[in-house]
């Protein structure tokens, strides 16, 4: 049995201020962006801050949302429902916040999400600046909306390389792992 | 020609469209699928084309929004571009020490062939 005492005692350890796990669904962003946007508020967050842990929220968050159709999946009700899920969680830390994403995967996606996310943290702020600015004008939009320019405009609003693991879980997925740090200003 | 408005949400901005040639759009883009919410805008302007004023004034006062509006936001310049027989003219506002929000006003300045105005205020 899980000691919940446990699991709360390490989330205030932590300083976890929110964390879910499950399906990733349209009404749990609005509720998780309001909470979120009140407790900057009970904190006195200054805006700065506000608009970039927001910013950067809405992307951590949006991107875990669009990818639950990224793969079909084959199984029981209930292996599909939990290959469908996700995690995240986040943490005010001494001067910055932490915004924490987890995911399944197909592990064959692993190299090219690998390459992504190493391509963006090659670049400084400049290069990143014009990296967003070509894919934003020549980008394919895909049919979600996405394009590719998440992870570019993370790491640009959080002005921190993006850090991140995979996990192999059986032969076909793995789970992608993604903190992002925002620095409190 | 109908003036197109939409009612603001949580996430979806409000949006008022004037035939007689002044177009807002104003608050928060943070749909998950913004390509639905964008395209009556982008219709409306391509009637609007077909007989527009002489002086058509664009004003975008975005408090966020997220990459997946941006593509469409960009597609609105784009189309507004594509008009012939007016003068646009974007007024892009952000708040002050907002750089994010003036950087992003640049890079569409720097994409589309039209006159910006970057406008410091504020509140939003």
């Amino acid at each position: 049995m899980i000691d919940i005492f446990e699991l709360y005692k390490n989330m205030e350890r932590n300083n976890i201020i929110l964390s879910f796990k499950g399906a990733i669904t349209s009404e749990l962003l609005s509720s998780v962006l309001q909470i979120m946007e009140s407790k900057m508020d009970d904190l006195d967050e200054s805006l700065k801050t506000r608009r970039k842990v927001f910013n950067v929220l809405v992307e951590c968050l949006q991107n875990l949302y669009h990818h639950i159709d990224d793969f079909k999946i084959e199984g029981s009700p209930e292996e599909v429902a939990k290959l469908k899920s996700a995690v995240f969680m986040i943490s005010r830390n001494e001067g910055y916040y932490n915004v924490v994403t987890g995911n399944f995967l197909l592990s064959e996606n692993v190299p090219k999400l690998t390459d992504r996310i190493t391509t963006i943290n090659s670049f400084d702020r400049e290069e990143l600046k014009e990296y967003y600015k070509s894919v934003l004008n020549n980008g394919e939009m895909s049919a979600k909306g996405g394009g590719g320019l998440g992870f570019i405009d993370i790491a640009k609003k959080s002005g921190e390389k993006l850090d991140y693991s995979f996990s192999t879980v059986d032969d076909t997925y793995s789970f992608f792992t993604l903190i992002v740090k925002i620095e409190q200003q | 020609m109908d003036n197109l408005t939409i009612e603001g949400s949580a996430k979806t901005p409000t949006v008022e469209f004037k035939a007689e040639g002044k177009l807002l759009i104003k608050g928060r883009s943070i749909p998950e699928n913004s390509i639905e919410f964008y395209k009556p805008l982008l219709d409306w302007i391509g009637n609007y084309g077909g007989a527009p004023k002489g002086d058509t004034e664009v004003n975008i006062q975005l408090e966020y929004f997220n990459t997946s509006s941006s593509k469409c936001i960009l597609d609105v310049f784009k189309k507004l571009e594509t008009l012939s027989g007016t003068n646009v003219t974007i007024n892009w506002y952000y708040e002050e020490d907002d750089e994010d929000m003036l950087e992003a006003g640049e890079d569409y300045q720097a994409i589309i062939d039209i006159p910006f105005k970057m406008i410091e205020v504020e509140e939003l």
